[in-house]
């Protein structure tokens, strides 16, 4: 199993560790709830090490990456982050990413960690055509996350880096002690936050300055999941798939269709006029029981109408709620449906998949 | 009473024939924050090395195996509003009691010097 940077690091805090997307990973420090109101409330440092990242540059490098990309990167300011997909010509997600755009036809692509060999396939396999160099560099960034509403304050006193003047999806270059870093306001929390890549012993070097501060609590892949869950953000292998299309997911604002070719379109554009057949949607159940990952939805036949992508009772709305693949006729806020948990069936009816209000900084 | 312990984690409290069943302090302490105990009816059945509910952290959730086979005479229903009692104090929250259907399973059960060497090979 592969080790982040920081691994030494979690066992001498004391983590529970567990394998996730081919990395021995922090699930948690003190406690999911500790850390994960931590976040909320405070600041939060995430080894994210286990991300991958890919860089493109060449004279082709905007086409090409608005060719194996949903959203539409053309012509867009240097330091500008993309949330987006690389799809199937099925229209199913090969990987959800982030892309930044660091120089004119220059571009950095932060994919997840479980996808990395079968991402830079696809992406090695689609560059026929095009004049590009792709160079594959997660084996030697490191990747940290600082989240929550005391992050700005925190990076900007205790490491010195100026970060107030960046506003949400974008980013900068610069040298710290002496090595490059690229910091964005971006995350996967909800919250306002930060996120740094750089080489591992500068990683390293900031993760032991932030704890040393006193200021951040350490936090696992445990409350990142419960974090992201809460503001209705998709984690691929739940909500994403090769199977899944952004349609169902309910991310088509991140598919442009009015630019030029790019794999998937043609399915997408066919699923959005037809309309697809399953839809992402949330679900609050009355009772405490916790709908998780592949238990059935029923409807009120108890006939399966689809499954839980992801399920908490959730710690900021102390409720059991979930996200769950549904057929369409079923996605309606208000709709009542059952959850199958164990021997049980518990009533459930479709709310929005929001069940917590991002604190974004705009 | 007697203790006994499953190398799944719960005990079992015994008090004549009746059984007071729990998880341990170690199984409390590696699950974390309890959030949720799926518990069965009064009147059910409950068969030894069976499941008989769930426990659920924030993580995940664990099935409750019966350390003995038996009727269910009550539940903890204070653990349906507050599950933290588990957290709190495993050893005295018990989950269910029981009416013993055969006493003689028990002694396939760990005294607790046998059942703290399982606990320390899975640290």
């Amino acid at each position: 199993m592969k080790k982040t940077c920081l691994h030494q690091c979690h066992v001498d805090l004391g983590a529970q560790m567990s394998p996730f997307g081919g990395f021995d990973m922090p699930i948690q420090y003190r406690g999911i709830v500790e850390e994960h109101n931590a976040v909320r409330n405070a600041c939060g440092v995430f080894d994210v090490s286990h991300m991958g990242e890919v860089d493109v540059k060449g004279p082709d490098a905007e086409k090409f990456v608005n060719y194996i990309f949903t959203n539409d990167v053309t012509g867009a300011p240097v330091g500008q982050c993309f949330y987006g997909m690389m799809l199937h010509p099925t229209g199913g997600v090969v990987d959800d990413l982030l892309v930044y755009k660091r120089g004119e036809n220059h571009f950095f692509l932060v994919i997840n960690a479980a996808n990395i060999d079968k991402d830079v396939d696809w992406i090695l396999s689609h560059r026929n055509g095009f004049n590009v160099e792709i160079d594959h560099l997660s084996d030697s960034l490191g990747e940290l996350a600082i989240q929550g509403p005391e992050a700005e304050k925190i990076i900007t006193e205790v490491l010195g880096i100026e970060c107030a003047d960046l506003g949400f999806y974008t980013f900068k270059e610069l040298t710290y002690k002496g090595k490059p870093i690229i910091i964005s306001r971006t995350g996967y929390t909800g919250e306002d936050g930060f996120e740094i890549y750089c080489d591992h012993a500068l990683t390293v070097e900031i993760w032991n300055a932030l704890l040393a501060s006193g200021k951040v609590e350490p936090c696992g892949l445990g409350c990142r999941d419960t974090l992201r869950f809460e503001v209705g953000l998709p984690l691929y292998g739940d909500e994403l798939s090769d199977d899944i299309t952004p349609v169902e997911a309910g991310l088509s604002m991140f598919v442009k269709l009015d630019k030029d070719d790019f794999i998937g379109k043609d399915a997408i554009a066919k699923q959005k006029a037809e309309g697809s057949k399953r839809k992402l949607v949330g679900l609050e159940l009355q009772d405490r029981a916790i709908p998780r990952h592949g238990y059935e939805v029923l409807n009120e036949n108890d006939e399966v109408i689809g499954e839980v992508t992801t399920g908490y009772h959730a710690i900021s709305v102390d409720k059991s709620i979930a996200m769950a693949l549904v057929d369409a006729d079923y996605a309606k806020l208000d709709t009542p449906v059952k959850v199958r948990i164990r021997r049980k069936t518990f009533p459930a009816v479709v709310v929005k998949k929001k069940f917590y209000k991002k604190s974004y900084k705009q | 009473m007697k203790i006994y312990y499953a190398p799944s984690h719960e005990y079992i409290k015994v008090d004549g024939n009746v059984g007071y069943v729990g998880i341990t302090d170690y199984a409390q302490k590696a699950l974390g924050n309890v959030v949720y105990v799926d518990m069965p009816e009064v009147g059910d059945e409950v068969e030894a090395g069976e499941d008989f509910g769930a426990i659920e952290s924030v993580k995940a959730a664990s099935d409750l195996i019966a350390p003995a086979s038996g009727e269910v005479i009550e539940v903890n229903e204070a653990l349906a509003d507050n599950p933290r009692l588990v957290n709190e104090d495993a050893m005295n929250n018990w989950i269910i009691k029981i009416e013993l259907s055969d006493p003689a399973e028990l002694d396939n059960l760990l005294d607790e010097a046998a059942y703290a060497k399982v606990c320390e090979a899975e640290h």
